[in-house]
């Protein structure tokens, strides 16, 4: 009499199995999305979750690292970016997405040494579980999305049009869309694309 | 003012050469495109898009190094198209390409539009660093991270061309069926 129910919950199980297989990749955001919370470790220790900031009128969030040579020309814009908009409501996120085992700069004790050497003002996530950066559909680093308040996603992009001379950029994005989202205004671009690294994601064996 | 022209052409278009090395830079995207869309019409473009200081990059060059050598001719052509810096020219690329000697044909796209040229080589590119086009007759297919290795290189140039001749195969043979 057994065997039926064993039979049974081996085809449920193949099913589930099957499904988890072919199950199409989560959609990442697009701006107007509702970006979902997450629960990711500080270099300060402490789990850290936008949940945290109920004063918050937005969120400047970067995907960033210590080695990429692009993040590392845009590092003091982020510094800049959180002296300036923190105040306003709209502190940096900073997360690091890549896998340390393909990169050792971006371990989570090379993560700390960079914070603490370059006195970030900014909270300095680590993605260990490569979980939060393919729900945003983060691709490289840098790359921005801006939030407002109730977690809407309102811009995504770059930081502005001049890796190298920050002087010389004559599109400030990032600035641009949080003094918008200031005004109340939506962003205008609210998507653009730059030249970065590749996030380094684990190999699957 | 001929002169001065002759001198600015002689600076930015012609191929700067290095010690057996020689690039092209192209300032402005648009004269890139114009280059892709006349190579790939007789002919299959792999252009692969990378830079000095991408570590992922540099590490897949001898991959298409060996495309170049295996494949490499009129009916195929490989194209380094590096994202340097250019006020970085003289201390970082030149120096590299002198240490490589590169046989593909390297070019330094110096257009700091970003955000203007990159979906015109993709519209789902976002910019990241490796990312590889494949590009023949119209038909173009973006490769958008590194290769594992060599015979994925290999793998994604041959599917490429083998879903080219199944497309003018029905073209020609689609009255038949």
């Amino acid at each position: 009499m057994k065997r039926p129910v064993i039979t049974l919950a081996f085809i449920a199980g193949a099913l589930l199995l099957f499904n988890a297989a072919h199950f199409p990749e989560p959609s990442t955001y697009v701006v107007g999305d509702r970006a979902e919370d997450f629960s990711l470790r500080n270099v300060d220790g402490r789990m850290v979750s936008l949940a945290d900031y109920p004063d918050a009128k937005g969120f400047i969030i970067v995907f960033t690292c210590n080695h990429c040579p692009y993040a590392q020309l845009y590092e003091q814009r982020i510094i800049d970016l959180h002296r300036r908009y923190n105040a306003k409501g709209f502190p940096v996120i900073a997360i690091n997405p890549n896998d340390p085992s393909i990169v050792p700069d971006d371990s989570f004790a090379e993560m700390k040494r960079v914070a603490q050497q370059n006195h970030y003002p900014f909270v300095y996530l680590f993605d260990s579980t490569q979980t939060v950066f393919p729900k945003f559909g983060a691709s490289r680093t840098p790359h921005v999305f801006v939030l407002d308040k109730s977690l809407v996603v309102r811009y995504i992009g770059a930081i502005d049009d001049n890796p190298e001379t920050p002087g010389a950029a004559r599109q400030k994005y990032v600035e641009n869309a949080v003094n918008a989202m200031l005004r109340g205004e939506r962003p205008d671009p609210d998507y653009t694309r730059a030249i970065g690294c590749t996030i380094k994601k684990k190999k699957i064996k | 003012m001929r002169i001065l022209n002759l001198v600015s052409i002689l600076l930015f278009l012609a191929p700067c050469v290095t010690r057996g090395q020689s690039f092209t830079v192209y300032e402005r995207f648009e004269d890139l495109e114009t280059r892709i869309r006349e190579a790939s019409s007789n002919s299959t473009l792999i252009i692969n898009f990378w830079a000095t200081w991408c570590g992922p990059c540099v590490e897949e060059l001898p991959s298409f190094e060996q495309l170049n050598k295996n494949f490499g001719g009129p009916n195929l052509k490989v194209w380094l198209v590096s994202l340097d810096f250019k006020s970085r020219l003289e201390k970082q690329f030149v120096p590299f390409l002198e240490k490589q000697q590169l046989k593909s044909e390297v070019i330094l796209l110096a257009d700091m539009d970003a955000d203007a040229w990159i979906p015109r080589i993709d519209p789902n590119w976002e910019g990241a660093l490796p990312a590889t086009l494949i590009v023949r007759n119209g038909q173009r297919e973006l490769f958008p991270t590194a290769f594992e290795n060599y015979q994925e290189l290999e793998s994604f140039v041959l599917s490429f061309l083998k879903n080219l001749k199944k497309v003018a195969g029905m073209s020609t043979n689609g009255g038949s069926r």
